[in-house]
């Protein structure tokens, strides 16, 4: 058994865990980075960047062999030809749904990091105190205010195109200019504005999209592709591969280990410290040891938790951090798949030019001020106008030079949003860990026992009664309301299992992410969630990870750890 | 765009979900069919499709190389059920092409062709608005569609196609005639 000593080891080199590597090199340590999957190296390695729809032999939909290679995968838009190879595979990593649970997982370096929707908001005060105003689960640990500057020290480096709106539910950020509105969107805004009062508002979806050109960072601005899934060439989205990376390695400081399946976390009873991990070589099989002076695990929401599960287990058989009982509980999503489209009439001499990576976002507004519903919390919506292409219906013509002529030209303007809605944490919402099948590594899996409820359920019930209406006020025609069903994890905003708290008797973390069992772990992905927020979660993660790291090497420094 | 913000399916013209796309009929089994496409049967489906969508002053379905699309879309993203209809109409066309013109379909001219293939337009439109089964005609037509416009000769000859923007105009003027994007 190989035994190797860093001062920092991390786990998982997605968002949170790019991050966490990149701040604690460049505060000068030595760190392990390590990653259950493959590497992708930058550009190199993005085989299907510069493919069209025409390169894939079915035009970039899912073969018949496809879905039976993925059945979980299969279920919403994430199987297709361009992304393969860029998901974990399902057979080598099976978990069990207890309920449905649609788990879409990037098992390789930069995790799904490569394949985020880049939807990039800060939380609000009203997010950070709701638990405690309305009694639900436990109290965040900490506030708006704590989070601010590191929002600010994260915007900067990944670069977010936004607008300055002054908006209390949605915090302004440091942002690049922001990616346009079309021509059809920017009166829809208007005309909200106007017939809500000024209470809602369309404004431009914030993304992690460069809008100029960061060349201390090799990366180019975006080139209006919208081919980032693919891995952008031009470094123009943020990942840990264009941004996080490549400081980290810049530093001298780090070693990047792929094939490196974490199986615990090694605990030192006596010192109530972390030793160090115990890897498994996904492709050797070999275990080794590597040790460090403080461990963060950033291995994705899920496999964080089942890391600790499988940690300590002579200890709290329930694993490093159960002792509050809450470790796998209060799992969270964002509800979505409701909302409405219709057609706008007019604008016929208007087009665009260019394939935006973004589109409009329309805030929070229910339960805000004075706005009260049955439900508790609220929503947001994405979407964007557009004028239909050769896939719409045309009744009136069937087949000939006259269908191939009107389809070869641009039908009318419409428009559509979807609604994302927060998930309260209910602590029956749980993933555990069964030992009743095993993983090609001979590891116990994950079974997962989610639902929406009651609350959900009424809400999803005004995402897409606010739909209709906010288009319908904008005067657009034809509007039809949709919900879709959705299944827990289809959001792919996975959150909780190791909450934050300000107790240890009820959370798993304390107020900067150590796990109040081993305060020399730290939790900074998804699984630290104390509840969700309506908004998009990685540019969170990003900031919780970034202060993390301040304070594990300030208290390192102390002799603290 | 966002990839997730609307609530998409691809109707294709047809007034019908697209068959064998994702995120549809997502619980139902998968099982592969067996190749079973011939020569001829590309020779037929080509010129079915460009009776569809033939070439103008700009190229038709069989420049796109459509029929051979649809021989491998078929076979590989089709579930068995799926393949069935399709191949019993390949059968069900040419029997209809002899009942009326006592030749097949290839050895028809154009204008017979037209005729035939416009009669199944109505009949597999009727169909989608009945609910039933999917008539095998609208899965040629989807395919046919679908193949030509995500061709590169559909993309670039027919629709407009740039491969890097470079920049987002949101507001560009649009002159009656123009062709549309071929992406969005």
């Amino acid at each position: 058994m190989a035994e190797r000593h860093y001062d920092a080891i991390v786990v998982g080199s997605g968002i949170s865990g790019g991050w966490a590597a990149k701040e604690l090199t460049e505060k000068g340590l030595k760190v392990l980075l390590l990653e259950r999957g493959r590497n992708i190296e930058h550009i190199k390695d993005y085989k299907n960047a510069d493919k069209e729809v025409w390169d894939y032999p079915h035009r970039d939909q899912p073969t018949q062999e496809m879905k039976e290679k993925f059945p979980v995968l299969k279920r919403d838009y994430p199987l297709n030809e361009s992304t393969m190879g860029m998901w974990a595979d399902e057979q080598d990593n099976p978990y069990i749904e207890e309920k449905r649970f649609d788990w879409f997982r990037g098992y390789h370096v930069g995790g799904r990091s490569l394949l985020w929707g880049r939807q990039s908001y800060r939380w609000s005060s009203m997010d950070f105190e709701a638990n405690l105003r309305e009694g639900v689960a436990i109290d965040w640990p900490i506030r708006y205010e704590d989070m601010a500057p590191w929002y600010d020290y994260v915007e900067r480096f990944a670069g977010i195109a936004g607008s300055r709106q002054g908006l209390d539910v949605l915090p302004d950020g440091q942002f690049l200019p922001p990616i346009e509105l079309n021509c059809v969107e920017e009166d829809v805004a208007k005309r909200i504005e106007k017939a809500f009062d000024g209470t809602r508002h369309l404004i431009h979806s914030r993304v992690a999209n460069i809008t100029q050109p960061k060349p201390e960072q090799n990366r180019v601005n975006c080139q209006y592709r919208n081919k980032c899934w693919l891995g952008c060439p031009y470094g123009a989205y943020f990942s840990t591969q264009s941004s996080t990376l490549p400081v980290a390695m810049n530093t001298g400081n780090l070693t990047l280990r792929p094939f490196s399946i974490v199986t615990q976390v090694l605990y030192d009873k006596d010192k109530k410290r972390a030793r160090g991990v115990e890897v498994i070589d996904a492709e050797n099989n070999q275990t080794y040891e590597y040790t460090a002076d403080v461990i963060f695990l950033n291995a994705s929401t899920f496999n964080s938790t089942w890391i600790l599960m499988n940690s300590a287990t002579d200890v709290w058989p329930d694993g490093l951090g159960s002792s509050s009982g809450e470790l796998g509980h209060n799992v969270m999503d964002h509800h979505f798949r409701c909302g409405a489209s219709g057609d706008v009439e007019g604008y016929e001499d208007k087009y665009y030019f260019g394939r935006r990576p973004a589109g409009f976002y329309i805030p929070r507004f229910r339960n805000v001020g004075t706005d009260s519903r049955q439900y508790l919390r609220g929503f947001g919506y994405q979407g964007s106008a557009s004028r239909q292409r050769w896939d719409r219906e045309i009744a009136e013509l069937n087949i000939g030079a006259d269908l191939k002529q009107t389809l070869s030209q641009p039908g009318g303007w419409t428009i559509g949003m979807t609604g994302f809605g927060e998930m309260l944490p209910y602590h029956e919402n749980r993933i555990s860990l069964d030992r009743s099948i095993t993983d090609k590594w001979g590891l116990p899996v994950l079974a997962m026992n989610v639902e929406i409820k009651q609350n959900e359920r009424d809400m999803r019930k005004d995402m897409v009664q606010d739909a209709v209406d906010l288009l319908e006020a904008a005067g657009v025609k034809n509007v039809q309301g949709e919900e879709d069903d959705y299944a827990p994890g289809m959001g792919i905003h996975e959150m909780g299992t190791a909450r934050m708290g300000r107790d240890p008797a009820t959370s798993v973390l304390n107020r900067h992410n150590q796990v109040w069992d081993a305060p020399n772990v730290f939790v900074t992905d998804g699984a630290c969630m104390t509840s969700a927020s309506c908004v998009n979660p990685s540019l969170t993660y990003m900031a919780l990870t970034a202060r993390a790291v301040d304070h594990a090497v300030s208290e390192l420094k102390k002799r603290n750890l | 765009m966002n990839r997730r913000e609307l609530l998409k399916m691809i109707t294709v013209a047809t007034g019908t979900a697209m068959i064998g796309g994702n995120a549809l009929f997502a619980y139902s089994a998968d099982a592969k069919g067996e190749g079973r496409f011939e020569a001829r049967d590309t020779r037929l489906l080509d010129e079915i499709a460009e009776t569809i969508l033939p070439r103008t002053d700009t190229p038709g379905a069989k420049d796109a190389g459509v029929g051979e699309f649809m021989t491998v879309f078929v076979t590989d993203c089709y579930t068995p059920q799926e393949q069935e209809i399709f191949h019993d109409g390949l059968a069900k066309l040419d029997a209809l092409s002899r009942a009326e013109y006592d030749r097949d379909f290839l050895s028809l001219d154009g204008s017979q062709r037209k005729t035939l293939v416009s009669r199944l337009d109505e009949e597999a439109k009727a169909q989608v608005a009945a609910d039933d089964a999917p008539h095998y005609f609208t899965m040629i037509k989807q395919l046919t569609l679908f193949g030509f416009f995500t061709s590169e000769v559909g993309a670039k000859e027919v629709l407009r196609f740039v491969a890097v923007p470079g920049r987002y105009d949101g507001c560009a003027p649009y002159e009656p005639g123009q062709p549309a994007w071929a992406t969005t």
